[in-house]
């Protein structure tokens, strides 16, 4: 039984169990004590001092964020002192802060803009002095060290929850600033471009390489024929930045949308998705039919974060990859080959554009193997789903006005398998369906492979610090966010276990436990963001809110509405195999649809240098 | 008109004098790993704000060294900003008038050359080269690093059980460092900025007083490995790795020369200081794991010894913590007279209860070393009629702590300083009748910054006496050692940072007989990284956990409040037996002395990159 405490909090009795921080508590009685850099069980360091609170009785003010409430308290949230010290801190933060709001992509969602409208700053008092520390602005991960406030929110999720150890904090003294472990430069760092840093940073520190100028010239260009995929998750997500509710938010105001722009075609990665089960699945089962052949487990290959982690940390693993490369790149593959043959352009008149809810895909795009068509990248320009909805405000299209679209066709068709391709589990359960219907000769029920998702208990716990008496960890760690599912599921006469991994913190320990022996497995899906790519580092940002569950849900339910829920049962795939690519896994498809990952190998700092 | 005043501080000075003091005892809470650039720049501020103006070296030399130093830090110098900030700087040196000036520039140059890389790291990468490793103070200075600020909280909470365990995490000698450690972590205690450090020591001995170690059950081992590792040296180094590698399901087997476990800590540590019933207390605790012990069994070739080889053979790893056991010689005539005595010897014997007849005798200690001390001390208790101590520099020179020396002082001893041995004089049978000493003055500080002495233009000075102690260090045995094939350099057994011996596999070495005499801390420090390292060699990953909970802090404000110290029995009273004469705090004592701790663990850089380290 947990102990109950009691306190005042601005003169409003509170009762909560013993171990609540005073944030918590306060928040129980609907105050909100105002904070920064805390980032519930990642960032609790009471760096910027702004949650400060004044007990009773005592000079010293405390942080609400890590302070544990004590019986009797008298907590004062709004006090002479509290006012004060909260307004110059901030202030402080100000002066060095580069405050060109105006020029900022993260104007109008920065917890610091508005921490500082809230408490109704209106000039600095202090000498401005905002440090610029150079950055290779090639790079897909852009580092702003005049908007860094140091809340050190990179450093922990980048430990914390990704186990990369990519951030650190770097000088002492007043020069203390936050730059690449090791004093290394970041391309030649491990850094897999997961962009969660991005995704929990409350400023513009932290961004993506902006590619929109390359979009907008490409459909400037008469010559140019665009087009542009979207991948599963983004449709769960692009609303958000612009304001918009659920029934503005659909698929067709999207594809409607991005017509407005002017793109030429509008496709669905989904498709690209489904393809992937028909290639990925049927390699599976080629493996299975010669176990002796292949390296186990297999894992998927879509996520590029994770192909590069592969890589990077454990590059005898490379073959255990599935072959099959992402969907993203296998629709740039097929739309400058099987596409332009259809509709007889001249592949190099085509500019192949994605939006992704991923920094990864970034560099994944321009990986020098990724150019199987013959004609440039495969594709040529990726945009995540902020920088998509940043277009949409740039070009005054207001989706609510739109009337839904439907996908173009060839590319454009997608089944339910390919929707759930965005989050956890989600390529499992596309990949298990196929399978099994293979194997089997019939269908399974569509719902037959549930078991991978993350419910909303295991959501519960992950935000919660569920892992905290983790045997590998020692409880020290705080693995929060990132999940594993293990399954176990019959296909014809063998039984397979499976296991779904989100997050590169449980991606280390998956790795680990393979290695150690502690646990084996036939078929592995991992996604490097938490949650999987709902949850990408390419999201809308929401400071202080994981969303990629609610998201995830979303997708589950398109899932469920489409009429086919099979990757081989898609129409236009089929249509594809018939007319152009054989069957899986023949010749062409080797040719434009796989790739060994070896490469990823060779390919690290000179390309961005 | 009066023509003289007598002067008085006004309000303004007499801050700056108070704000003085805490900025010493600000510098000296300096964490480790701090920018040494920006550090410099900070002197060299400081030393700028101390020019009185009148002359161009001082006054604008030292602003613009300042000024290339701040290039430096911005990433806005060359390699040439170097030469040039150098070249300033020695004319600084050469020209100015006054200290102020050439001292503040000295100190420039002599960054330059002691961290010259940092500069380059600086000029080349536009950042530093040094980083925060461990962000507790007192843990990172601390050989074995022990969770200081965890134990001290449970302490506070009288959980003294569950402090020792916290403490044997990392140190199975929780007793011993209670009476004895030389407290490292004191040194830059954050405390100094308020007033003074944590009394660390003061608060484990709360612990150890109140939950003897042997009455706290050590933690569950782990599943026997069916490994076996041999330990040569039955010391503190010896038992620490014996300890843990028992905990982690190895089979330790120490070998021991002499007839009772415990090494210095029985042989090198007066009872007085370290009650041989309070070392049993740590020896048992560490022997209720499991580790096998072989007493009176010599490593070596001759008769009833082990050859070291065979060691080898017949164990999975072997660990050589052999400590610093023989004398040094000072190299004078008549050292081997009868009545001359080794520091080793004496404290041996002592260590064995065979005492020896010092009874109205005259005693000299030569030495200044903690190691004199326990001699002098010793002495004063055996009955001897006079002790004194000759030393060849000052007495704030001596590298003994200070209250030991305050401490044989006031029981007593007579304290010969700047007396440099010269002969020692023996009648017609060889027997010891006088010390004769050359009188030294002080010289010049050596690149150490140690004064030299020097000697003094007097002649030889005769102190009689019937006894000398000699207590000037003590050196490795290391033959057998070298000649089964571990390297020896200057006199110590040559062991790798990760306590491995360089090209024999499966060899470890720790503590005294690779560092040379040191602390009893290092050595179980040392102890602890053999044991983690030859778990990895066996092909293990086992790590010590400890499950107890670290109290949450408090919210009381920091109020400068005087550290408490322990008191001892009046000297008058202790120096007639060896019984311990240090006291253990009270509780209130304790509980406010606990609440000095400022939780480096928590606030500060704690906080970010946790403070402490739960497993290792």
């Amino acid at each position: 039984m947990v102990k109950e405490v009691h306190l005042l909090i601005d003169g409003i009795e509170v009762c909560v169990p013993e171990g609540t921080t005073v944030m918590k508590a306060a928040a129980t009685v609907g105050i909100e004590i105002p904070h920064l850099c805390f980032l519930e069980k990642i960032n609790e360091i009471s760096a910027c001092k702004v949650c400060v609170v004044e007990l009773k009785g005592k000079q010293k003010l405390i942080t609400a964020c890590n302070s544990k409430v004590e019986e009797g308290m008298v907590v004062f949230t709004n006090s002479p002192k509290v006012r004060s010290v909260r307004r110059t801190n901030v202030e402080l933060i100000l002066s060095q802060h580069d405050c060109h709001c105006a020029t900022c992509v993260r104007s109008g969602n920065c917890a610091l803009q508005k921490l500082s409208n809230d408490l109704g700053i209106i000039e600095v008092p202090y000498k401005e002095e905002v440090p610029v520390t150079p950055w290779n602005h090639n790079f897909p991960l852009i580092r702003d060290s005049s908007k860094c406030i140091k809340c050190m929110r990179c450093v922990q999720i980048c430990d914390k929850v990704q186990d990369m150890h990519i951030w650190d904090v770097q000088n002492t003294g007043s020069r203390t600033t936050v730059d690449v472990a090791r004093n290394i430069p970041i391309e030649a760092s491990d850094c897999t471009l997961c962009g969660q840093c991005i995704t929990h940073c409350p400023t513009g520190a932290l961004r993506e390489r902006n590619d929109i100028p390359k979009v907008f010239e490409a459909l400037a260009d008469p010559e140019k024929i665009t087009v542009v995929q979207v991948a599963p998750a983004v449709r769960t997500a692009w609303g958000e930045d612009l304001g918009l509710d659920a029934a503005d938010s659909t698929e067709g105001k999207m594809v409607a949308a991005l017509k407005r722009i002017g793109f030429d075609y509008v496709f669905d990665t989904n498709f690209t998705a489904d393809l992937t089960i028909m290639e990925e699945g049927t390699e599976l089962l080629t493996r299975l039919q010669e176990p002796q052949k292949y390296a186990w487990p297999m894992f998927t290959s879509c996520c590029p974060a994770w192909v590069n982690f592969v890589a990077k940390r454990y590059p005898k693993y490379l073959r255990n990859l599935s072959t099959a490369k992402s969907p993203q790149q296998m629709f740039g593959a097929m739309v400058k080959t099987y596409f332009a043959e259809k509709k007889g352009i001249d592949p190099n008149n085509i500019c192949c554009i994605s939006i992704m809810p991923c920094v990864s895909k970034k560099r994944e795009a321009a990986l020098p193997y990724m150019k199987s068509a013959g004609a440039g990248q495969d594709v040529d320009i990726v945009l995540t789903t902020r920088e998509f909805a940043r277009m949409l405000r740039a070009e005054h299209i207001n989706p609510k006005v739109l009337k839904e679209q439907p996908f173009d066709s060839i590319l454009g068709e997608s089944t339910g398998a390919g929707v759930i391709f965005g989050v956890t589990g989600g390529v499992m359960e596309a990949a298990l369906r196929t399978a099994y219907a293979v194997v089997e000769g019939q269908n399974p029920p569509a719902d037959a492979f549930k078991q991978v998702r993350k419910t909303e208990a295991e959501e519960k716990a992950c935000t919660s610090g569920g892992c905290e008496s983790c045997s590998a960890c020692g409880g020290e760690e705080t693995r929060v966010l990132g999940n594993r599912k293990e399954a176990e599921f019959a296909l014809g006469d063998k039984k397979l276990r499976v296991c779904t991994v989100s997050g590169l913190g449980e991606a280390e320990h998956l790795m680990q436990d393979i290695i150690n022996g502690r646990a084996e497995y036939d078929f592995v899906e991992v996604m490097s963001c938490p949650g999987g790519c709902v949850g990408g580092g390419g999201q809308p940002i929401h400071d202080g809110c994981e969303m990629a569950f609610v998201r995830g849900k979303e997708l589950y339910e398109l899932d469920e509405k489409r009429p086919l829920r099979f990757s081989h049962e898609n129409e236009e795939v089929k249509q594809l195999y018939a007319e152009f690519l054989g069957k899986p896994l023949s010749h062409k498809s080797h040719e434009l649809l796989h790739s060994d990952h070896v490469n990823e190998l060779y390919y690290f700092a000179k390309n961005y240098l | 008109m009066s023509r003289l005043k007598i002067a008085t501080p006004n309000k303004a000075q007499l801050t700056v004098e108070r704000l003085y003091k805490d900025l010493e005892r600000h510098i000296v809470a300096s964490p480790p790993g701090l920018c040494p650039v920006d550090l410099q720049l900070t002197f060299l501020k400081l030393c700028h704000a101390q020019t009185c103006g009148k002359c161009i070296p001082c006054r604008v030399g030292l602003g613009q060294l300042a000024h290339l130093m701040e290039d430096v830090l911005e990433g806005r110098a060359t390699l040439k900003t170097l030469d040039l900030l150098e070249e300033t700087a020695n004319n600084i040196m050469d020209s100015a008038d006054c200290a102020i000036g050439y001292e503040a520039a000295h100190m420039v140059l002599a960054g330059l050359d002691g961290f010259r890389e940092d500069y380059i790291y600086h000029i080349e990468h536009g950042k530093c080269s040094y980083h925060i490793t461990q962000p507790v103070p007192c843990v990172a200075l601390c050989p074995a690093g022990v969770d200081i600020p965890g134990y001290i909280a449970l302490v506070g909470e009288e959980r003294y059980a569950d402090a020792v365990k916290l403490i044997r995490k990392d140190n199975p000698f929780p007793t011993a460092c209670a009476l004895i450690c030389e407290h490292p972590c004191e040194a830059r205690c954050r405390r100094n900025m308020i007033d003074g450090p944590v009394n660390i020591r003061g608060l484990k001995r709360m612990a150890v007083d109140n939950a003897r170690a042997n009455t706290v059950e050590v933690p569950q081992k782990a599943e026997s490995t069916g490994k076996r590792v041999a330990i040569v040296g039955g010391g503190p180094g010896g038992l620490s790795a014996a300890y843990y590698l028992e905990l982690m399901g190895h089979h330790a087997v120490v070998f021991e020369e002499k007839s009772k476990l415990g090494g210095m800590l029985r042989y090198g540590i007066p009872n007085y200081r370290f009650p041989r019933e309070r070392l049993q207390e740590d020896i048992d605790a560490i022997l209720s794991t499991g580790v096998e012990v072989h007493l009176n069994t010599r490593i070596g070739n001759g008769e009833g010894e082990i050859p070291f080889e065979k060691l080898r053979e017949e164990y999975d790893a072997v660990y050589v913590a052999i400590g610093a056991h023989t004398d040094k010689k000072i190299g004078i005539e008549g050292e081997e007279s009868e009545g001359v005595i080794s520091a080793v010897e004496l404290l041996r014997n002592i260590g064995e209860e065979k005492m020896p007849d010092f009874k109205d005798k005259t005693v000299i200690v030569v030495g200044g070393g903690n190691v004199a001390m326990d001699c002098t001390r010793s002495a004063i208790r055996l009955g001897a009629k006079k002790v004194s101590i000759a030393y060849r520099r000052r007495q704030e020179d001596m590298t003994a702590l200070p209250e030991e020396v305050e401490g044989a002082i006031a029981e007593g001893a007579e304290l010969y300083s700047l007396k440099a041995p010269n002969r020692i004089e023996a009648d017609e049978n060889g027997k010891v009748v006088a010390l004769w000493v050359e009188p030294q003055i002080i010289g010049p500080i050596d690149a150490w910054g140690r004064a030299r002495p020097i000697q003094a233009e007097v002649p030889l000075m005769r102190i009689p006496c019937d006894v000398v102690v000699v207590a000037i260090g003590q050196g490795i045995e290391t033959r057998h050692f070298e000649e089964a094939g571990l390297s020896v350099k200057r006199g110590t057994l040559a062991a790798m940072s990760d306590s491995e011996v360089k090209d024999v596999p499966g060899v470890f070495a720790g503590g005294d007989c690779v560092t040379g005499p040191a602390t009893v801390i290092r050595a179980i420090g040392a102890g602890k990284v053999a044991a983690a390292n030859i778990d990895e060699y066996l092909g293990y990953h086992h790590v010590i956990p400890c499950d107890v909970e670290i109290p949450q802090v408090k919210y009381d404000d920091k109020k400068p409040c005087g550290r408490i110290q322990m008191g001892e029995k009046e000297a008058a009273e202790r120096k007639a037996d060896f019984d311990a004469f240090e006291n253990c705090m009270t509780k209130q004592e304790a509980c406010q002395e606990a609440g000095r701790c400022l939780r480096c663990d928590r606030y500060g850089y704690g906080s970010l990159k946790g403070g402490r380290a739960a497993i290792w």
